[in-house]
């Protein structure tokens, strides 16, 4: 299979030295759908950030490649690893109220990059940008493209996010948490939204997530992580059928699912959650010999 | 309807502080021990010259009396003669009001682009030595206020490389017929190039020594707010679109950071405008200020009553145009 | 953050020291002026007048900083200048403190009527220059130790007032006050003991940082000649005196400037380290 994103055994520690991500690797086949599921705090969101090229000061990535469309972006000077980013990938973040700059109008927070970096004409760009929020279904794109953020409802500024991040026609996006903000009414539009754009152009998708749920509507395969380490790496319908890993059973069982609409939701047991720490515990020590 | 209300308030507000003022600085001259008119005579006056005196300027009149002459005048633009010079004292003082605007106009530009070019450096290296050496820098200028500064600039710049002149305003030999008394901004309209020259050349030491303790503050304050926004999702977002790290501070962050340190340094530049006084003393800039100084040391009542009422006039205007601009450039505001 | 944390906290320290150091030396310095001053600071050489410090060629031996117009040794004078300096620091910086930090306190923390008329006169002082207003009021009252210490008060009481309520204000409204009035501590009662306690670091800061404020004030009003009777020294004075002869004698105003210079960043210091100190957050 041809992967658009590879990560290969990605390490990522605090600066301090405690480990956020271990050996992690990944593939994101060009046009599929890879959901990457954990609870919070299991380092899921920084595997989104080290591609995005936008971890927080205090991580520090100690070994592992990232390539990028066939291009090791560890290789390139920080100024160039940006614009292949920013060329060929894009990010729908997590909370649309803060994602977009308070005093800046919507239009150029979609156009100003299409015409800065990629040297569009102005004119093309706004066509563009109408054109794109036609696409997310925004009524009125000419005013809204008018307006400044806090004139609109989350709703409204995640759509314009989505459509934002599809405006330079990226081969990968990266959504992380994107309905987690949302209001439960709203999230299964977004959700349809980005399943529709995703298959409309045709893009490959890291779809980052603690919801179960959400990953069996959309994803082709998906990656399971517990304390930083990827403990099962499947295709959607066997995950779904035939979990291999006990915490992945277990989360499946903690989780209502289209599989198990109203069935009994138990929660993931001690017993299981200890042995996946051990099983952690043990590639660490394993690590430092 | 509320912005009328707001402003209506506003103009309250501003005309209670300016009367206070006013009835400030009569308490002051008159209730405090000493009699006003032995003060404004030279020792050794007649008992007789004092009466005439007293009469001539109402000091004869009760406190309340001589507040209400005082008050019904400025409701008519007559702020009374000065003693010393016996000309008018609204005419007097609008003559030197523009050298010290232009004083403070170009020392709050000075410290602007310094205190601004310091918290991008530091918010661009933050982290590193580069802002550990901005805070100590800005630190130290802030400890030390203006009039110190501009005796360390005589000496740096007046004594030891004697690059800027270190006394008034404009060289006389000049002798050029200004229209205005605005002679900074006038010649630059003129661009008569030698005479602006002359006067940077004058006004820079003076403008620098008011301009380091704000550049400070602007410094440690902008750079304050620029580390908390470059936190927020939308910068993070603006770095995956392939925008480079300056770009992503001065495009992203920084119109976002500066609406919060606008109305601080509404404040501070009224203590800017406080600083003049002792500064142009420093370098005898012939402004209000050192207008001032004379005024006390001559006991000219009339004309230290103008001056300050003329002071606080400024400075409630610098608040209520800070005022303007937070809602301007704050979008959340300009459409409510 | 424990990394950050040790960063910052390091340098304060070692400013802490430094700047106690200095004021430690100058209170001394003030204290035994009549026993270490070299010379009599007011004793006038007219054939001794403008000689540089002791490692120029030319100097006068005895005078190691030089001498000013007037021949009077320019070292001497600085030491009996820092009493003038230190008491003004003292009793003013204390007096401002004190008035300023009561209406500050008031202000915030009672609200209502006292908070208004506090902060329309805080308003109004704003409103002043305050070097001319402290000039004006020398000029009033006339010049004297006294009228100094009272122009400072008088002019510098809002920026106590000002920050102290803020501070108040914030406290007052937290839960553990409103429990403290619950257990039945009055009002008084309850300002005095959970609301001055937490704002005390404040006060600290800005305590000493006034100090250094009110050696400016006296030096400012020496410079324009309104400070005390003009024969005695004062670092201000002989600052004016160096202005007016700085391309003859830089000395007479350089090393006056430097010891202002260091005082005023040494109060400053102290402020900002005591501050980093005490105050239950940070620490």
């Amino acid at each position: 299979m041809n992967s658009f994103l590879e990560v290969r055994n990605l390490n990522l520690s605090l600066k301090a030295g405690m480990p956020i991500l271990r050996s992690v690797s990944l593939n994101v086949a060009a046009g599929q759908v890879h959901g990457l599921v954990g609870e919070s705090g299991a380092g899921k969101s920084m595997i989104g950030k080290a591609v995005l090229g936008t971890l927080p000061r205090a991580l520090q990535v100690t070994s592992g490649e990232i390539w990028l469309d066939g291009v090791n972006l560890n290789s390139l000077p920080t100024a160039e690893r940006r614009k292949t980013i920013g060329a060929k990938a894009a990010l729908i973040p997590q909370d649309p109220l803060t994602a977009l700059n308070p005093s800046k109008r919507i239009g150029p927070q979609i156009t100003r990059r299409l015409v800065d970096i990629l040297g569009w004409q102005k004119s093309d760009a706004e066509a563009r940008a109408v054109e794109l929020l036609h696409e997310v279904h925004i009524p009125d794109p000419a005013r809204v493209m008018k307006s400044y953020p806090h004139e609109l409802s989350g709703g409204m500024r995640q759509r314009i996010l989505i459509a934002s991040a599809f405006a330079a026609e990226p081969k990968l996006i990266i959504a992380d948490e994107p309905t987690t903000a949302l209001d439960v009414t709203v999230q299964k539009q977004i959700l349809r939204l980005i399943a529709e754009m995703q298959q409309r152009h045709d893009t490959a998708l890291l779809f980052v997530t603690h919801d179960l749920g959400v990953v069996s509507k959309t994803c082709d395969t998906l990656s399971v992580l517990y304390a930083g380490k990827v403990i099962e790496e499947a295709r959607m319908r066997r995950f779904f059928t035939r979990p291999i890993h006990p915490y992945s059973a277990a989360l499946l069982k903690a989780t209502p699912t289209y599989t198990n609409p109203r069935g009994s939701l138990t929660p993931v047991p001690q017993s299981v959650i200890d042995a996946t720490e051990r099983e952690v515990r043990e590639h660490d020590m394993r690590a430092s010999r | 309807m509320t912005v009328f209300r707001n402003i209506l308030i506003r103009l309250l507000t501003t005309a209670v502080t300016l009367f206070g003022v006013a009835v400030i600085v009569f308490v002051v001259i008159r209730v405090v021990p000493g009699n006003p008119i032995a003060m404004m005579l030279p020792p050794g006056a007649t008992d007789a010259d004092i009466a005439r005196l007293q009469a001539q300027y109402g000091f004869d009149k009760s406190i309340f009396q001589q507040f209400m002459i005082w008050l019904s005048g400025v409701m008519q633009g007559d702020f009374g003669t000065s003693i010393s010079t016996r000309q008018p004292v609204a005419g007097l003082v609008l003559s030197r009001l523009p050298a010290t605007l232009e004083l403070s106009i170009v020392a709050l530009t000075i410290a602007m682009l310094l205190g601004g070019a310091l918290a991008l450096a530091g918010t661009r290296f933050r982290e590193t030595k580069a802002e550990a050496a901005v805070d100590i820098t800005s630190g130290m200028a802030l400890s030390i206020p203006d009039f110190l500064w501009g005796l360390v600039l005589i000496l740096l710049f007046g004594v030891l490389w004697p690059v800027f002149h270190i006394s008034g305003r404009i060289s006389p030999a000049l002798n050029i017929d200004f229209s205005t008394n605005f002679y900074l901004f006038e010649s630059i309209l003129r661009l008569r190039f030698d005479v602006i020259a002359d006067l940077v050349g004058h006004m820079f030491m003076p403008a620098l020594a008011l301009a380091i303790p704000l550049a400070a503050i602007i410094a440690q304050l902008l750079k304050q707010s620029l580390k908390e926004t470059m936190h927020l999702d939308y910068v993070t977002l603006a770095r995956t679109k392939g925008y480079g790290e300056n770009h992503v501070i001065t495009r992203e962050a920084l119109p976002n950071a500066v609406l919060p340190t606008l109305t601080l340094v509404g404040v501070q530049f009224t203590f800017l405008i406080g600083g003049t006084v002792i500064i142009e003393r420093l370098f005898s800039y012939e402004g209000l200020g050192n207008m001032a100084i004379d005024a006390v040391i001559n006991r000219d009542l009339p004309l230290i009553q103008g001056i300050v009422i003329l002071f606080a006039f400024l400075f409630t205007i610098v608040n209520l145009v800070v005022d303007m601009l937070y809602v301007l450039l704050n979008p959340k505001l300009r459409h409510a | 953050m424990r990394d950050a944390r040790g960063d910052v906290t390091r340098p304060i320290g070692a400013r802490l020291w430094l700047s106690g150091a200095w004021l430690a030396l100058l209170v001394l310095a003030a204290l035994c002026a009549p026993l270490i001053a070299p010379k009599d600071p007011l004793m006038q050489d007219l054939f001794l007048g403008r000689m540089p410090p002791f490692w120029v060629t030319g100097a006068e031996p005895g005078y190691l900083l030089g001498t000013d117009s007037l021949g009077r040794d320019v070292l001497s004078r600085i030491l009996y200048g820092a009493r003038l300096a230190l008491i003004v620091a003292l009793v003013a910086g204390s007096l401002t403190c004190f008035i300023g930090a009561t209406l500050g306190l008031i202000a915030g923390y009672y609200r209502g009527w006292p908070d208004r008329i506090i902060s329309r006169f805080v308003d109004i002082w704003m409103a002043f220059p305050p070097v001319l207003f402290a000039i004006l009021l020398i000029a009033v009252m006339g010049p004297g130790l006294v009228s100094i210490i009272i122009a400072i008060v008088v002019i510098d009481w809002t920026r106590f007032a000002r920050v102290i309520r803020a501070e108040a204000m914030s406290q007052g409204a937290m839960d553990y006050v409103a429990s403290a009035q619950v257990a039945g501590r009055t009002r008084f009662g309850t300002m005095l003991t959970e609301i001055l306690p937490n704002v005390l670091p404040t006060i600290v800061a800005l305590l000493t940082l006034e100090m250094g404020i009110a050696v400016i004030i006296e030096a400012i009003l020496s410079f324009v000649n309104l400070s005390i009777s003009t024969d005695s020294p004062t670092w201000g004075g002989m600052i004016a005196e160096g202005r007016t002869s700085v391309h003859q004698a830089w000395w007479v105003l350089v090393f006056p400037l430097i010891t202002l210079f260091l005082t005023v960043l040494s109060f400053s210091q102290l402020g900002e380290g005591l501050k980093d100190r005490f105050d239950p957050v940070l620490r």
